[in-house]
């Protein structure tokens, strides 16, 4: 009955961008392959173990006329104890060849360093910083720097540093691969590959996810990933390697610009950079980079993108993700709100 | 201390049980500490899933959250599973032995007062206002960064209950290697008795590691030490370390007495011995040495690197092996049986196919790049309740029914023990089973809330609704005890007829010194080979004499409220990190811990020999004690 369910739940249910059945890319592919093996094998296991179980119980209860019959006290049996500790081996045997043999591909980062005759890397590698409930991505190779949404091209290795900065988190985007923890004291380095007709299929966007807990709104520590083609990609890191800001149109956008930089309550420009290209240092990049932020797709990394959420979220940042770093609340009056929202709304790399 | 049922007052019973020593009332104790604690989990259990009922569903605060199943977690594995079978171990395994008491009556009292004051201080963090908020694994780099006192409640609180369990780890092992009678050999140890021996050797091993973690911690945050601190060279990682060289054969101190009690339920519903007894111990005591092999399996996705992952990806497989040795002898003990499915044996039954699947699970997760995607989901929250809860709580919901007649004198109602099972086993398999796929659906655990349209809502919703099934089973399980408290009607020595250990030759509840005289063993399940001869009692192996018996004292009580005094001293230290140091803790932190060790200093000078029950008294008493006369 068990198994008739699990089917009936593999087939069905679970989101394109996020469920692990689902897998867009060739990691998290093997995994589910892994899983769809060791998940029939046990099956098996299951299935012999409730068919005796089933025979027992109809075979051996004691009905009436029982009452004082003793069965015989059977000791044991050589053979059969032999046959079940033999055949589990066996079955773990076997599963720990594709578990090793795969321990080793999934870890095998030595692409990370690899570089072309003009001494250029090979490979897209991206440093991944998590820090209490945003996630930073640098691209040390382009001199670039995001926040909050990854852009990746599809069809090819990309190579991840992890790190966190102040407690620790883990990387997870569910149907691209497996997750890896990000700690406080060393880098840990892995790969993810993106397939671009799956990622078609779900929209170009998938959902990452923080899987270790890391505080009150660890649930809430989201970001996107924005799987593009290598051209758009290219495009887009063109757009974001300019490091100007966008013309501002508006005269509310300039207002909230010179707000965002001179307002003496809360400076916004003392964490928060504009441009893609950030030279300061880590420990300096205080909250998320805010380039492109005219093209997120979420506000603080879950809520819909809406100007009205940018406006809530910077008067109350406590309110939608508590025990975030930013502060508890501001007293922005609507036009000020109305002015910072417009600028960060305007800073759009390409349209 | 005498046998006679005369009524007493109320404050006597009170001083009764906060002063007894005996075995068989710690266990009472045990019962009624670790049921408390149990329901006290399991309404946080409910409270998290009625904020997970449906989508950022305001019902708890983020931070009430994370302080309800951090609570829930440590409530739960420490305070309600542990306590709980040491209640079962207390009750039964002196008398499965043919013992008078265990072998250090005085710190059995002790571990009891320790793991109470322990859980008291911990579940206090509701009350002053900061509950421990960094899952009950407490991670370091979490834990330091956590503000108030709620992980100094945790730390503080596992500390002095962690004490009283190892205490109780090593009485039973000195019990069990001294006080067996004679001829009970080893190999012919009830397997209740033997797992109780294996959990114990590893509450010996994995007890110090953990005690000595949570001391880094403890200091690191009231005494300013940097053990944990990455920016002055300390180090998060080892804290997973050491937490899971505890956390992982913890699971194991868990349910191997949980197999154990199955190996009891069993056979005796079966009215056959234990399929390949000989194995069951062998397989006990590899489950046992590869429980301390496995600890980095909760460590896959640390970045341990390559070969690490691959050697305990395999180890952590192979424990399937003694695990399905097991599991086919109990299903082979059944065959050729006569089954008689009483309210235990439902348990036993319950257990058999839940436990396989969350073995199962367990084994997928042991497979490392699998575990890339499991870890950390509501995948593994599924396995580990498959485990616990079908493995463990099972073990003890089966356990008390079985073995409340011969700690109460009374049956539970079996009508309603069906009600409480059913709704239970529907209840459990509703609540956890859609889990795995949640898990799979891309739901980190521990999360306050989940966004709609991520297609999570539909399985959190059953899954909580399942959880109230299983609340409402508990109830009706209270309503059991209940009723059967107030019922007059006592039951005779072998209340399910078929009783094959030594315990169910004696009174039920056993008169206070057990057996009038120490049995003689001639093999596995004494007392089914005295029933088979037509013997109405055990062969005696020594002639009537006068018995020892330890006088009853309430210094282990002072002992362990010393502790719980010196606990708040060492919190509002000026040193410590929240920095709302009182002037008052230092002289709280000298004056409990000399209230301790001054208890401990007169309990050593003053010498406290007991007492003797004279040979004409036992032989004018007329409880038979287990000897055929």
């Amino acid at each position: 009955m068990f198994i008739f369910i699990s089917a009936l739940f593999l087939s069905g249910c679970g989101k394109p961008f996020l469920s692990t059945l689902q897998p867009a890319g060739e990691v998290a592919q093997r995994q589910y392959q892994l899983f769809l093996l060791s998940f029939s094998v046990m099956a098996i296991v299951l299935i012999v173990v409730i068919t005796i179980y089933v025979i027992v119980l109809i075979r051996f209860r004691r009905k009436k006329g029982d009452e004082n019959k003793i069965p015989k006290q059977v000791a044991g049996s050589h053979k059969l104890e032999m046959i079940w500790t033999a055949i589990p081996i066996l079955i773990i045997l076997g599963l720990s060849i594709p578990t090793v043999y795969l321990t080793f591909y999934f870890g095998d980062v030595k692409g990370m360093e690899r570089v072309d005759e003009q001494g250029n890397p090979e490979h897209l590698v991206v440093n991944v910083r998590a820090n209490l409930y945003w996630w930073e991505f640098e691209y040390p190779d382009l001199g670039i720097i995001t926040s909050q949404d990854l852009v990746v091209p599809t069809g090819e290795k990309i190579y991840f540093n992890l790190k966190a900065s102040d407690v620790k988190h883990s990387f997870w985007i569910p149907s691209i691969g497996g997750k890896m923890d990000t700690n406080t004291e060393n880098p840990n380095t892995f790969y993810l590959e993106f397939d671009p007709e799956k990622a078609d299929e779900a929209g170009n966007l998938f959902y990452g996810k923080c899987a270790e807990l890391c505080g009150s709104s660890h649930a809430y520590m989201d970001f996107k990933v924005k799987a593009i083609s290598r051209d758009e990609f290219d495009r887009w890191v063109r757009g974001m390697q300019a490091d100007e800001e966008p013309e501002l149109t508006t005269d509310l956008a300039m207002q909230g610009k010179q707000l965002f930089e001179e307002n003496d309550q809360f400076s916004c420009i003392s964490c928060h950079a504009t441009t893609a290209k950030d030279e300061r240092p880590e420990a300096a990049r205080l909250g998320p980079n805010l380039a492109d932020f005219g093209n997120r797709t979420r506000v603080a990394g879950y809520l819909e993108y809406t100007k009205d959420n940018i406006k809530n979220w910077i008067q109350n940042p406590e309110e939608y993700k508590p025990g975030n770093l930013m502060y508890e609340e501001a007293n922005f009056t609507d036009e000020e709100l109305e002015a910072l929202a417009e600028y960060l709304m305007s800073l759009k790399v390409q349209e | 201390m005498s046998s006679i049922a005369a009524k007493r007052s109320v404050g006597a019973v009170l001083w009764e049980y906060l002063t007894t020593v005996d075995h068989k009332k710690i266990a009472h104790l045990y019962l009624f500490g670790g049921g408390f604690f149990f329901l006290l989990g399991g309404i946080e259990a409910l409270l998290i899933r009625i904020q997970l009922l449906k989508p950022q569903f305001g019902f708890l605060s983020e931070e009430t959250f994370n302080e309800m199943f951090t609570m829930h977690g440590t409530t739960m594995i420490f305070l309600a599973a542990m306590p709980l079978l040491f209640a079962l171990m207390n009750a039964i395994v002196p008398l499965q032995i043919g013992a008078r008491d265990v072998a250090f009556p005085f710190l059995n009292a002790l571990g009891f007062w320790l793991f109470f004051f322990g859980g008291i201080f911990l579940n206090l963090a509701w009350v002053f206002g900061d509950a421990p908020d960094a899952g009950w694994t407490s991670y370091a780099s979490l834990s330091l960064f956590s503000e108030g006192h709620g992980i100094d409640y945790y730390t503080l609180g596992i500390q002095i209950s962690g004490f009283g369990t190892l205490i109780s780890g090593i009485n039973f092992l000195a019990t069990i290697i001294n006080m067996r009678a004679p001829g009970m050999t080893f190999m012919r140890m009830p397997m209740f008795t033997w797992t109780t021996f294996i959990a114990s050797s590893l509450i010996l091993f994995a007890f110090p590691p953990l005690t000595a973690s949570v001391f880094y911690l403890m200091f690191d945050r009231l005494l300013g030490t940097n053990f944990f601190d990455v920016t002055a060279g300390g180090n998060t990682i080892i804290w997973e370390h050491f937490f899971w060289i505890f956390g992982h054969p913890e699971v194991y101190i868990l349910v191997l007495p949980a197999f154990g009690i199955f190996s009891e339920i069993i056979p005796t519903f079966s009215r056959k011995r234990l399929f390949g007894y000989s194995s069951m111990v062998f397989a006990t005591i590899l489950i046992g040495f590869l429980g301390f092999m496995v600890w980095a399996h909760h460590m896959f996705t640390t970045g341990l690197g390559n070969v690490a992952n691959a050697i305990f990806a395999v180890a952590t497989m192979a424990i399937a092996v003694p695990t399905g040795i097991k599991i086919f002898n109990w299903l082979l003990t059944m065959w050729g049986g006569k089954i008689k499915i009483t309210v235990p044996m439902l348990y036993a039954l319950g257990f058999i196919p839940s436990f396989v699947m969350g073995g199962v699970t367990g084994v997928m997760q042991g497979i490392a790049p699998l575990d890339y995607q499991l870890h950390d989901t509501y995948f593994i929250v599924a396995h580990f309740h498959y485990v616990i809860i079908g493995g463990v709580v099972f073990a003890l919901l089966g356990g008390a029914h079985f073995y409340w007649p011969k700690m109460f004198g009374k049956m539970l109602s079996e009508k309603l023990g069906y009600i409480t099972f059913v709704l239970f086993f529907i209840g459990f398999h509703l609540t956890f089973f859609i889990q795995h796929f949640l898990g799979l659906w891309g739901m980190p655990r521990r999360v306050a809330t989940y966004l709609p349209g991520q297609g999570l809502d539909l399985g959190n919703m059953i899954s909580s609704i399942g959880a109230f099934l299983m609340g409402i089973a508990v109830i009706i399980l209270l309503v059991n005890i209940v009723i059967s408290t107030v019922k007059k009607q006592k039951v005779s020595n072998d209340p399910w007829e078929d009783g094959r250990t030594m315990e169910w030759a004696l009174e039920s509840p056993p008169v206070y010194y057990n057996f009038k005289q120490t049995p003689f063993v001639r093999g596995i399940d004494t007392y089914w080979i005295e029933k088979m001869e037509g013997n109405k009692g055990l062969t005696p192996a020594k002639p009537l004499d006068d018995i020892h018996m330890p006088n009853n004292t309430i210094m282990p009580f002072i002992i362990s409220l010393g502790l719980f005094i010196a606990a708040f001293g060492m919190m509002y230290n000026p040193l410590n990190q929240v920095g709302d140091g009182k002037p008052w803790a230092i002289p709280v932190l000298i004056i409990g811990l000399c209230i301790t060790f001054g208890t401990m200093l007169i309990r050593s000078i003053k010498d406290d020999l007991g007492y003797h029950i004279p040979k004409k008294d036992l032989t004018d008493d007329e409880h038979k004690g287990g000897v055929a006369s």
